[in-house]
């Protein structure tokens, strides 16, 4: 008895020996900046002396702002009307561009799963728009959607579907939907990947035995193929709505910085660096940390994800 | 960006530091539009060759507002990249403590310079940058057009709205189907906090926040102005207008596409230079007045600052001073249209001949009127982004000019609290 504790104390220091210099890394690039950033938001820090801030509590969340006559109002991030537009901009982007960008990535997997000639080649060239860095793509697609020159306003009039060029990037309207559209185009191919790595994972045999038993296509797919493909697509989902929630490129370089458009990190960033707001910003960072951290933690435990991997025990 | 590079720059320059006598190689960034790069690279390649050092350029975005926010963070993390830092008009307050006071390096030569723009980059008695051009913004407008259809030229932004209209018409009944009547800076940046001041202060609405720092923005006379201003988005300005920068402006119009543009002193040189479809029928004047004012132009222009935390700020101090001497001032007259600060230059025959508008320019550079830097300190970018707004607003038509203006007056209100 005493010599099986004995391995398992032995197993779990080597254990903590390979983990250390991970963690430490770790804290150093996550946990550091990450408590810096919170401790900023309690402080009243300007970008032009950091050394100097000092703690005043929960003023850049949440104040009491006294007209000096009894009269006052609430003042501060949480009741700052820009703030939640900014959160309710990205959420918005988020839902949209992740929900189309899984449909259209399920389609595209379900494609290119089937074998037909050349498959390699088109599963390579589906990957390109993924390869674009984002602010070359925001740029490119800035310049095709422009309203002068832009090739999509002028094909979009040759074939008479408008009368007028749209200033897509620029009308309040339209805005928003121009940047879900070049976010979809850029990230379906992720998440096509990501499927179809799962689609392949199914095994050949389940097919067979639906085809003898001569179960019509639409009923394999719901109840064979999308079961089965559901892990790795609410694993692809998760990692598209962490990162569509802190989108900044490629509403930054494709819109004006205005409201329609403004997101939680484009918000915080202007706050940080333009404005002499650096405590501020560091508040809105820390609050699209939370609100991300909510969000993904909330959605896991609603589609009971296995991330232990207990079912394969 | 090449950050390696950069530090590999900077770990060389610090390591050559310790001689007196050797070369050293400078950073010098540089917010550029139109030729601002070309002619900074011929007066850098001029004092390489005289002097031994070396200087590279670090490109910055078109948007003034990008840039600051980018140098922020330099000048905050103490970076030894960059020597010479290219400023804007308005940012000496903000970072005035960042830059090396430059009143005794250039004691002998200061005294030649326009006062104005010294006393502009004058913080607290500091010499905070080298002023190097002037700017003050010019309608260009197509001689040819207004010619053609007999027109005058317009003296009030009700009389361009009506030309621009017309003859914007009638160029496309006659098939010229991308003609527009007007183009300027439309974006939510900078740029349209400049537009938007001039519309006001030109039709008497003064100019928003005073040298006082009083907020004088809740006028009917503001309304107005923006009421107008709304009135050009789709009609005589593009839609796209909502996302035009200074660049964007002048592409319209230097291909021919627009009547009138709104834009600085560079755009001169371009729009008349040797590849120009519309050279030669270009012409520009102040901008109009409204109805009830006198035309008004905000100050712009450029001024070279040292960074604190150079390491050869001394090479960095005489390469600012080579390109604000008169022959470096005089390349950019000519080339890039860039107006001088140098007061000696604005009666030169040379450039007198190759650019006629500069010096007709000083009066407008003289009466033009600043943005409230000053008196706000360091919350202009805040105010700043406040304006842009408010007129962002009223021109995409989300809201009216008189709740926009109801709007940023309490909005700047409550910014300034007890005092700026």
């Amino acid at each position: 008895m005493s010599r099986k504790t004995g391995l398992i104390t032995q197993r779990t220091r080597a254990a903590w020996m390979f983990l250390t210099p991970m963690l430490l890394v770790l804290a150093a690039v996550a946990l550091y900046p990450l408590a810096q950033t919170i401790w900023f938001g309690f402080t009243d820090a300007s970008l032009n002396d950091l050394d100097g801030a000092e703690w005043v509590g929960f003023r850049n969340y949440l104040e009491w702002f006294d007209y000096g006559n009894g009269q006052g109002e609430w003042d501060g991030l949480l009741v700052d009307e820009r703030w939640w537009r900014a959160v309710w901009n990205t959420l918005k982007f988020a839902f949209v561009s992740v929900f189309f960008e899984t449909l259209f990535g399920l389609i595209i997997a379900l494609v290119l799963n089937a074998q037909f000639p050349g498959r390699a080649i088109v599963r390579t060239a589906v990957l390109v728009p993924w390869a674009i860095p984002t602010v070359v793509s925001a740029k490119m697609w800035g310049w095709m959607l422009h309203d002068q020159f832009g090739i999509i306003n002028d094909m979009l009039m040759k074939v008479g579907l408008i009368s007028a060029p749209i200033a897509w990037t620029a009308t309040p309207e339209t805005a928003m939907a121009a940047v879900m559209m070049v976010d979809i185009w850029k990230t379906t191919p992720f998440m096509a990947l990501l499927i179809l790595a799962g689609l392949q994972m199914i095994p050949g045999d389940i097919y067979e035995a639906a085809k003898l038993d001569g179960v019509n296509p639409v009923r394999v797919f719901r109840k064979v193929t999308l079961p089965l493909v559901m892990p790795a697509l609410l694993v692809g989902v998760v990692f598209r709505g962490l990162d569509a929630l802190r989108v900044f490129d490629i509403v930054y370089v494709l819109t004006p910085n205005t409201d329609a458009t403004r997101v939680m990190s484009l918000f915080a960033r202007e706050n940080l660096f333009e404005y002499d707001r650096f405590a501020y910003g560091s508040a809105a960072s820390t609050v699209l940390f939370l609100i991300v951290a909510l969000i993904t933690i909330g959605f896991i435990y609603a589609t009971r994800m296995d991330l232990e991997g207990k079912e394969d025990r | 960006m090449n950050r390696t590079k950069f530090l590999a720059a900077g770990l060389a320059a610090a390591t050559l530091g310790t001689s007196a006598l050797h070369a050293a190689e400078l950073n010098i960034v540089h917010g550029a539009v139109g030729k601002d790069q070309e002619v900074l690279r011929v007066a850098l390649d001029r004092f390489e060759e005289e002097t031994g050092h070396t200087v590279n350029i670090v490109s910055m975005p078109e948007r003034t507002t990008d840039q600051f926010a980018q140098f922020r963070l330099w000048l905050s993390a103490e970076s030894q990249d960059i020597d010479v830092y290219r400023l804007d008009v308005i940012w000496a307050p903000q970072l005035a403590d960042h830059f090396v006071d430059l009143t005794e390096a250039t004691a002998d030569i200061i005294d030649q310079f326009v006062p104005a723009a010294v006393e502009s980059q004058t913080v607290d008695g500091k010499l905070v940058a080298l002023p190097m051009f002037l700017g003050a913004p010019a309608l260009y407008y197509r001689s040819d057009l207004l010619e053609k259809y007999g027109k005058d030229m317009p003296e009030t932004w009700t009389e361009l709205t009506e030309t621009a209209s017309e003859i914007m018409q009638a160029e496309r009944e006659a098939g010229n189907e991308d003609m527009w009547g007007y183009v300027y800076q439309g974006a939510a940046y900078e740029g349209l906090t400049c537009n938007a001041m001039e519309w006001i202060a030109s039709n008497g609405g003064g100019q928003i926040v005073n040298a006082d720092g009083e907020i004088t923005v809740m006028n009917e006379k503001a309304v107005e102005a923006l009421d107008l201003a709304a009135s050009w988005v789709g009609n005589i300005a593009p839609p796209g207008i909502l996302n035009y920068a200074e660049e964007d402006a002048r592409g319209v119009f230097q291909s021919g596409n627009a009547v009138f543009m709104r834009n600085w002193n560079y755009a001169y040189a371009l729009v008349n230079g040797e590849d120009s479809p519309i050279k030669d029928v270009v012409e520009v004047t102040t901008l109009p007045a409204g109805d009830s004012g006198e035309t008004a132009s905000i100050l712009g222009g450029s001024h070279l600052a040292v960074a604190k935390y150079s390491q050869n700020q001394d090479e960095a101090i005489q390469l600012v001073r080579f390109l604000n001497n008169e022959e470096s001032q005089r390349a950019r007259a000519i080339e890039s249209s860039r107006p001088p600060t140098l007061t000696a230059l604005y009666e030169d025959a040379e450039i007198a001949e190759k650019q006629p508008f500069i010096p007709l320019w000083k009066p407008v550079i003289d009466g033009a009127i600043s943005r409230p830097s000053a008196p706000t300190k360091g919350d202009y970018n805040e105010v700043s982004s406040e304006i842009w707004t408010a007129a962002h607003s009223v021109m995409s038509g989300e809201m009216d000019a008189e709740s926009a203006v109801a709007r940023l007056n309490a909005m700047l209100t409550r910014l300034k609290g007890d005092a700026w």
